[in-house]
C-alpha cells in the first residue's frame, strides 16, 4: 500500500466519527423538534375549530361556545407591559453597573453567583415573595402592578444575564478610543455601551417576556382571578389628562389561567376552549421570540468591529 | 533643529502591572512641534510608556506610577494622583494600533471629542470635522459621504478616521501606538506622509517596531529594552552612529 491509500484509510476512519456525531446530533434535535410540533399541532386540531372573531372578543362564561379569552389576551398583554416597564431599566442598570462599573472583588463574584443562582429560583417562590411584599406590605392588592412587578422580578436575572453578555461582546479597543477622547465612564455608557449593546439586551429582554407571558404558578399566588368577566380600565381616555394609570389597580386574568381554568372543567367543549387558548399562547411565545430574531437582525446589521 | 522647546519632560518614570515592573526609571524630554519615536523589541515597554502620558494605565486595577511626566507650559505632572485622568486625556490623544472607529457615522466617529466636551452647536461641530479631516488628509475622500458609518472605509481610511478625531480636539501631544502595524505599505506611506505634516501642529509621540518607520518620521529616538530607556538622542545619530553597543545591535538587525 503506497503513502496516498494509506492517508485515505486514515481519513476515512477518522472521518467515521463525524458521521456518527452527525447522526446522534440530528436525532437530539429531532426529539425536540418533533414534542413541539406534536403538541402544536395536537392543540390546533382540538383548538382550531373554536378559534374565530368572537373567541378573541368574548368574556368567558358558563357556556363554552360562547366564552372566549377577551379579558385573558387584553390582562396578559397588560402584565407584559408592566413587566417591562419595570424588569428593563432595573436589569439593564444592574447589568451596565456590574459590567463597568463594579470593582471585582468578591462582594461582586458574590452578586454574581447570587444572580446566576436567582434565574433557576422555582417561579413559585418568586409567587409566594410577591403575595407577601407587593400584595399586603405594600398594599398593591391582586393587581396587573403586583403581577407586572413579580414577573419583572422573575425575569431580571435574564434581563441582567443578556446585558452583561451584550457588554461584553464590545471590544475593549472601543472603550479605550472613548476614554482616550477624554470620556466620562457615563458618557462611555451612554454613548457606547448602550446603544451597542441594545441588539443583544433587546433579545434577552424579549425572551425573558416569552418565558413571563407563560408563567402560570406566581400569577395564581397571588391571586389572579380566574373567571373575569370584565376589562381593566383603559389607559386613554377622551378627557385631560388623557393618559390613566386606573389599569394597573385592577383585577385581572392571563391566558395561562384562563387555560387551567378551562382544563379543570369537565365538559369536553371547555377543554378544546384551552386547546384554542394554548395555541393563540404559543403563537403570542412564538412572535415574541420571531420578533426577538428580526430586531437582533436588524440592529446588529449597523454594528460591526 | 534651532528652536527647541521641551513640551514634556518625563521624569524617573517607573511603572508596575502589579508586582511586575514595566518601566524603570525612565527620564527623558519630549519636544515641542517635533516627533519622537519610542523603539525596541517586543515587550521592552514601549507601549506601556507610551500610555503612561494619557493615564490609559487608570483604566485597569493595579496598575502603579512613579516618577513624573511634567507637561510644559505649565508644569504641571500628568501623573500626579490629584490630576483627573480625564483632563488628562482631554489634553493629549491618542491613536491605537488598530484602528477603532465608533459603530457611528464618519461624522460622529470626528465630532464625538468635541461633544464629550459638550460642544453641541452644529456650525462649530461642522467647521472642526472638516478642519480634523483635512488636517488627516481623509476630507476629500470622505467630504460626500459624511453620514455614511465609518466601517465602510478602508483599514488606512479608518486610521486616518481615528487621526482626525484625535485632532478635532486640538490636543498638545498626539500619542500614536504602533499606528500602521495592521495597514498595507500603501496606507502606512499615507500614515506616515500625515505624521510628517502633523508635527507643524502638535507634538508627535510614536511607538513602532518598526525602525525605517521611526528613521523616517522621527526627529528623536528613545531605544528601549526590558523597561529601561538605553538610549536617546537624535534620530539621525542613533541610526547612524549610536553610542551603545545594544542599539546599534538592535538597529543592524543582530538581535530584536
Amino acid at each position: 500500500m503506497n503513502r496516498i491509500d494509506e492517508i485515505r484509510v486514515l481519513i476515512a476512519r477518522r472521518k467515521r466519527w463525524d458521521t456518527a456525531f452527525l447522526v446522534c446530533g440530528v436525532i437530539a434535535l429531532m426529539i425536540g423538534i418533533l414534542t413541539f410540533v406534536t403538541l402544536f399541532v395536537d392543540m390546533a386540531i382540538d383548538g382550531l375549530p373554536r378559534l374565530s372573531w368572537d373567541f378573541f372578543t368574548s368574556f368567558p362564561s358558563r357556556r363554552p361556545e360562547q366564552a372566549g379569552i377577551l379579558s385573558a389576551w387584553v390582562g396578559s398583554t397588560l402584565v407584559m407591559v408592566a413587566t417591562a416597564f419595570f424588569a428593563v431599566p432595573l436589569g439593564v442598570a444592574a447589568g451596565i453597573y456590574l459590567e463597568e462599573y463594579a470593582a471585582k472583588n468578591w462582594v461582586t463574584d458574590v452578586i454574581e453567583i447570587n444572580i446566576t443562582n436567582l434565574a433557576g429560583v422555582p417561579s413559585i417562590i418568586y409567587g409566594l415573595l410577591a403575595l407577601g411584599l407587593f400584595v399586603y406590605t405594600f398594599g398593591l392588592g391582586q393587581s396587573i402592578l403586583s403581577a407586572g412587578l413579580t414577573l419583572a422580578l422573575l425575569i431580571l436575572p435574564v434581563v441582567i444575564v443578556a446585558t452583561r453578555e451584550a457588554i461584553r461582546s464590545i471590544p475593549q479597543g472601543i472603550r479605550e478610543g472613548a476614554y482616550a477622547l477624554g470620556a466620562t465612564q457615563w458618557q462611555l455608557c451612554r454613548d457606547h455601551v448602550v446603544p451597542y449593546s441594545m441588539p443583544g439586551i433587546l433579545t434577552g429582554v424579549i425572551i425573558g417576556m416569552a418565558r413571563a407571558i407563560g408563567e402560570t404558578a406566581p400569577i395564581i399566588t397571588i391571586g389572579a382571578l380566574t373567571f373575569i368577566a370584565f376589562l381593566p380600565p383603559p389607559p386613554v381616555q377622551p378627557e385631560p389628562p388623557f393618559i390613566s394609570f386606573e389599569w394597573l389597580f385592577s383585577p385581572f386574568t392571563v391566558m395561562p389561567i384562563q387555560m387551567f381554568n378551562w382544563t379543570s372543567r369537565p365538559e369536553a367543549a371547555f377543554h378544546q376552549n384551552a386547546a384554542a387558548a394554548g395555541f393563540v399562547l404559543v403563537l403570542m411565545t412564538l412572535a415574541m421570540n420571531g420578533l426577538a430574531i428580526w430586531l437582533r437582525y436588524r440592529l446588529r446589521k449597523k454594528i460591526k468591529w | 533643529m534651532v528652536n527647541t522647546q521641551t513640551k514634556a519632560e518625563v521624569k524617573s518614570l517607573s511603572f508596575y502591572y502589579g508586582d511586575f515592573n514595566a518601566l524603570k526609571n525612565i527620564s527623558m524630554p519630549v519636544y515641542d512641534k517635533r516627533v519622537t519615536a519610542l523603539i525596541g523589541p517586543s515587550g521592552c515597554g514601549k507601549s506601556t510608556f507610551l500610555r503612561s502620558f494619557n493615564r490609559m494605565h487608570d483604566l485597569y486595577p493595579g496598575n502603579r506610577y512613579e516618577g513624573e511626566i511634567r507637561l510644559y507650559p505649565d508644569d504641571v505632572n500628568v501623573l500626579a494622583a490629584g490630576v483627573d485622568p480625564i483632563e488628562v486625556r482631554m489634553r493629549i490623544s491618542m491613536v491605537f494600533q488598530k484602528p477603532n472607529p465608533f459603530p457611528k457615522s464618519i461624522y460622529e466617529n470626528v465630532a464625538y471629542g468635541l461633544r464629550v466636551r459638550g460642544e453641541s452647536r452644529r456650525v462649530t461641530l461642522n467647521d472642526k470635522v472638516e478642519e480634523a479631516l483635512r488636517s488627516a488628509a481623509l476630507w476629500e475622500e470622505v467630504k460626500d459621504r459624511l453620514q455614511e458609518p465609518a466601517f465602510n472605509l478602508s483599514g488606512g481610511q479608518q486610521q486616518r478616521l481615528c487621526i482626525a478625531r484625535a485632532l478635532a480636539t486640538d490636543p498638545e501631544i498626539l500619542l500614536f501606538d504602533e499606528p500602521t502595524s495592521a495597514l498595507d505599505p500603501i496606507a502606512t506611506a499615507s500614515i506616515e506622509e500625515l505624521i510628517h505634516d502633523l508635527k507643524t501642529k502638535v507634538t508627535i509621540v510614536i511607538v513602532t517596531h518598526n525602525m525605517q518607520q521611526a528613521a523616517r518620521v522621527s526627529d528623536y529616538t528613545a531605544y528601549m529594552y526590558l523597561g529601561e530607556l538605553i538610549e536617546y538622542g537624535v534620530t539621525d545619530e542613533i541610526f547612524i552612529k549610536p553610542r551603545k553597543k545594544q542599539t546599534e545591535d538592535y538597529i543592524t538587525g543582530r538581535f530584536g
